[in-house]
C-alpha cells in the first residue's frame, strides 16, 4: 500500500513534468530544457532575495487559496515571457538550435536565482498542515501524497476537458497534429504557442509547489532532476502525445519505486542505472514511444 | 587523392589556430593563463569528438561525456602510483593495481577503453534515430554516471580520486587537440564519413543507394567515443582529480553549446565555437575579478558571468541559427569559389538548390 502510494505520487510528479514538456513540443517541436528552471523559479518567487539558510518568506505568507494561484501565475508568466523574448525568434531554426537556446535560457534563469539566493538549499515550511499522515486501508500515508495524487488526477481531467471541449483546446490539438495545416485553417499560431507555454509554466509551478511542500527545502537545482525524468517520460511516451507522456510518467515513477523495493540490497545504489537501462530497452522496441503521436513517425 | 588536396586546408588552418593559441600562452608565460589554454585544448578535443558523431550523423547525442568519464577513470587506474591505488581504490584487480603507465600510454588505453564501450553501446543504440536516439544516449550517460558514483571499490564513489599525475605543459594537450582535428577530418573525407553525411541529409536516398546507416553511425560513434576517451584521460591529467559529477550534465551542455554555437555540421565550427565561447568565458571571469582602469576597479557581480554567457549564446543563435560557421569550413581564402560549392553537396539544405543552379 505504502509502495503503491509512493509510486503514484512520484509518478504524478513525472507525469506533470512530462505534460509540460510535451505540450510545448507538440506545438513547436521544441524540447524545452528551461522547464526545470521554471519549476525552481516559480517556487523562489515566494521568497525574498537573501543568502541565508532559512528562507525569508515573502509571498509565502499568503493563505493557500491565494498562494497557489500566485505560484501558478508566476510559472505561467515566466514561461510566456520566455516565449515572447526568446523562442519567438527561433520559429524557423532547427530543433538542435532551439534545444541549446532553451538550455542557455535555463542557464540564465538558474544563475539569476543563484545571484539572488545563493546555491545553498533553504528550508521552508510551506503548507505544514499537509505533512500529517492519514490512515488509508491500514497504511499511514502522508496527507501530501494523497493530495499530490488527487491534484494530479484533477489537473489531468481539467486539461483533458480543456483540450477536448474548448475552442482553444481544439486549436491547440490541431496545431500539435499539423502546425502548418492548422495555420492555414485560421489558427493563430502565436496565440496557440503562448497558450501552450502558459499551461506548461503553470504545470511547472505545480510541480515546484509539490516538491517544496514534500521536502521542506528549496534549492535552485530542485527542478533539474524532475525535469530529466519528465523529459525521458515525454520521449518514451511518444513525443508530442499527451496521454503517452502521462502514462510514461507514471510508469517511470512506478519503475523507480518498484526497483527500490525489489532489487537486492547490494544493487540498490545502482537503481537508477536499471531504470535508465529499462528506458533504453523501451526505446529499442518502441522507438516511436508507447503511444505514437500522429505525424511524428519517421518514414524511412 | 584530390579529395585530400581539396579539403586539407581546413585541418591545416585549424591546426595553425591552435598553435597560435599555444604560442600566445608561451608568450604570456603566466601560469593561470597556461591553465586556461589547457582548458581550451581539452574542450577542443571534446567538442571535436562530439562533432565526429553529431556533425556527420545529424543525431544529437547527450551521452558522449559518458565516454569522457570512462576515459578519465581509465587514466586514473593506469597512471596513479600503486600505493595510492591500494588505499583509494582497493577493488581493482591485481594486474591493474600494479601497473603504472606514463600519461600518454594511459591516454591511449583510455581511448581504446572508451571505444570498446562505445562499440558495445553503439551496437544497440545506433538502431535508433532522431530524438529517441538522443534520449537513449542520455540514458547511457546517466547509467555510466550512476555506476561510477556508486561503485565504491573501483571508483571511490562520489568522492574524488586524487593522485593522478598532473601534466602542466601545454604541448601534450596541443598535440592531442591536433590529433583530434586530423582524425575528424580523415573520417569526414573517408567513405564512411561521406556515406554518413549522405544519410544525414537524405536518409531515404542514402538507404536506397546501399548505405548501411546503422553501420556508418556505429563507425562514427566508436571513433568519437575514442576521441572523447582520450580527452577524458587528458582532462584527468590536467586537474589531477576526478569525480563522476565532473563528467555529467554541466560538461555535456557546455560542450554541446560550443558545438551548436560554432555550427553543428562543421569541423571548423567545432573548433571556433570552443575558441570563441572560451575566450568569452575568460573575458567575463576577468571582469568578475575586477579590471583596474586608472584608479577605479570595475567588477561585475558574481553570477553575472554565467548570465551574460547565456544571453550571448542566445543572441548568437538568434543571429545565426545554424551556428557561426553554418555548415561551411575554413579554407584557403584564395580557393576557387566553384570548388567550394562542389565540396559541400548537400551540406546546407537551404542553399543547395540555388548553389547547384549557379554552378551547373
Amino acid at each position: 500500500m505504502q509502495t503503491l502510494f509512493d509510486a503514484l505520487s512520484l509518478g504524478s510528479l513525472y507525469a506533470l513534468g512530462a505534460l509540460g514538456i510535451a505540450l510545448i513540443f507538440g506545438v513547436m517541436r521544441l524540447v524545452n530544457f528551461a522547464h526545470g528552471d521554471v519549476i525552481s523559479f516559480s517556487i523562489f518567487a515566494l521568497l525574498w532575495p537573501s543568502v541565508d539558510a532559512v528562507a525569508i518568506v515573502f509571498a509565502g505568507e499568503l493563505p493557500w487559496f491565494l498562494l497557489i494561484p500566485f505560484v501558478l501565475a508566476m510559472g505561467a508568466g515566466l514561461s510566456v515571457l520566455s516565449e515572447i523574448i526568446v523562442f519567438r525568434r527561433f520559429r524557423r531554426a532547427n530543433p538542435a538550435t532551439m534545444m541549446i537556446a532553451s538550455f542557455a535560457l535555463g542557464f540564465v534563469i538558474r544563475y539569476f536565482l543563484l545571484m539572488l539566493f545563493s546555491s545553498r538549499p533553504k528550508s521552508i515550511s510551506l503548507l505544514p498542515a499537509l505533512s500529517q499522515p492519514v490512515e488509508i486501508l491500514g497504511a499511514r500515508i502522508p496527507l501530501l501524497q494523497v493530495i499530490t495524487i488527487v491534484a494530479t488526477i484533477a489537473i489531468l481531467f481539467a486539461l483533458t476537458a480543456f483540450l477536448k471541449r474548448t475552442r482553444f483546446g481544439l486549436e491547440m490539438r490541431a496545431a500539435a497534429e499539423n502546425f502548418t495545416m492548422a495555420r492555414m485553417l485560421g489558427v493563430r499560431a502565436n496565440r496557440v504557442i503562448m497558450g501552450a507555454f502558459a499551461l506548461s509554466g503553470a504545470l511547472a509551478a505545480a510541480i515546484g509547489l509539490i516538491l517544496a511542500a514534500q521536502t521542506g527545502t528549496v534549492d535552485i537545482q530542485m527542478g533539474a532532476s524532475v525535469m530529466l525524468m519528465a523529459f525521458i517520460a515525454t520521449v518514451i511516451g511518444g513525443l508530442g502525445s499527451l496521454p503517452g507522456a502521462v502514462l510514461a510518467g507514471f510508469l517511470l515513477g512506478a519503475a523507480s519505486v518498484v526497483m527500490q523495493t525489489v532489487l537486492p540490497i547490494d544493487a540498490r545504489p545502482f537503481r537508477d542505472a536499471f531504470v535508465y537501462g529499462a528506458v533504453i530497452m523501451v526505446l529499442i522496441f518502441r522507438p516511436q514511444g508507447l503511444i505514437a503521436a500522429r505525424g511524428t513517425k519517421e518514414r524511412v | 587523392m584530390s579529395v585530400i588536396r581539396r579539403t586539407i586546408s581546413t585541418p591545416i588552418l585549424l591546426t595553425l589556430i591552435l598553435i597560435a593559441i599555444a604560442l600566445i600562452a608561451v608568450a604570456a608565460g603566466s601560469r593561470p593563463f597556461n591553465q586556461t589554454v589547457i582548458d581550451i585544448f581539452l574542450r577542443v578535443i571534446l567538442v571535436v569528438g562530439l562533432y565526429i558523431f553529431i556533425g556527420n550523423s545529424g543525431v544529437m547525442s547527450f551521452g558522449h561525456i559518458g565516454f569522457t568519464c570512462l576515459g578519465a577513470y581509465a587514466a586514473a587506474w593506469l597512471t596513479m602510483p600503486p600505493m595510492m591505488k591500494q588505499t583509494l581504490l582497493p577493488g581493482l584487480p591485481d594486474w591493474l593495481m600494479n601497473t603504472q603507465l606514463p600519461y600518454w600510454g594511459g591516454a591511449i588505453f583510455a581511448a581504446l577503453w572508451a571505444a570498446l564501450w562505445a562499440a558495445l553501446f553503439g551496437k544497440i543504440l545506433m538502431r535508433l534515430s532522431g530524438i529517441a536516439a538522443s534520449i537513449a544516449t542520455f540514458a547511457m550517460l546517466a547509467m555510466i554516471n550512476t555506476i561510477y558514483s556508486n561503485w565504491e571499490s573501483v571508483t571511490a564513489a562520489t568522492s574524488s580520486v586524487v593522485g593522478i599525475p598532473i601534466i602542466r605543459s601545454i604541448w601534450p594537450y596541443l598535440i592531442a587537440a591536433i590529433i583530434a582535428v586530423i582524425v575528424a577530418w580523415l573520417h569526414a573525407i573517408s567513405r564512411a564519413g561521406l556515406a554518413l553525411r549522405a544519410a544525414r541529409d537524405e536518409p531515404t536516398a542514402a538507404a536506397a543507394s546501399g548505405v548501411d546507416i546503422p553501420k556508418q553511425r556505429l563507425i562514427a560513434f566508436i571513433l568519437s567515443g575514442a576521441v572523447m576517451g582520450m580527452g577524458g584521460a587528458l582532462f584527468a591529467h590536467s586537474i589531477g582529480v576526478v569525480t563522476p559529477d565532473t563528467f555529467y550534465l554541466t560538461l555535456t551542455f557546455t560542450t554541446l553549446s560550443m558545438l551548436v554555437v560554432g555550427g553543428i555540421g562543421s569541423l571548423s565550427g567545432a573548433v571556433l565555437g570552443v575558441v570563441i565561447l572560451s575566450s568569452l568565458i575568460q573575458a567575463l571571469r576577468w571582469l568578475e575579478a575586477g579590471v583596474t582602469i586608472g584608479t577605479t576597479t570595475i567588477a561585475i557581480p558574481n553570477g553575472l558571468q554565467e548570465i551574460a554567457l547565456g544571453i550571448v549564446m542566445i543572441l548568437i543563435l538568434i543571429r545565426r541559427p545554424a551556428g557561426i560557421m553554418a555548415n561551411s569550413e575554413l579554407r584557403w581564402p584564395l580557393s576557387h569559389p566553384e570548388t567550394a560549392t562542389q565540396q559541400n553537396p548537400g551540406e546546407d539544405p537551404g542553399n543547395k538548390p540555388t548553389q547547384q543552379g549557379v554552378s551547373r
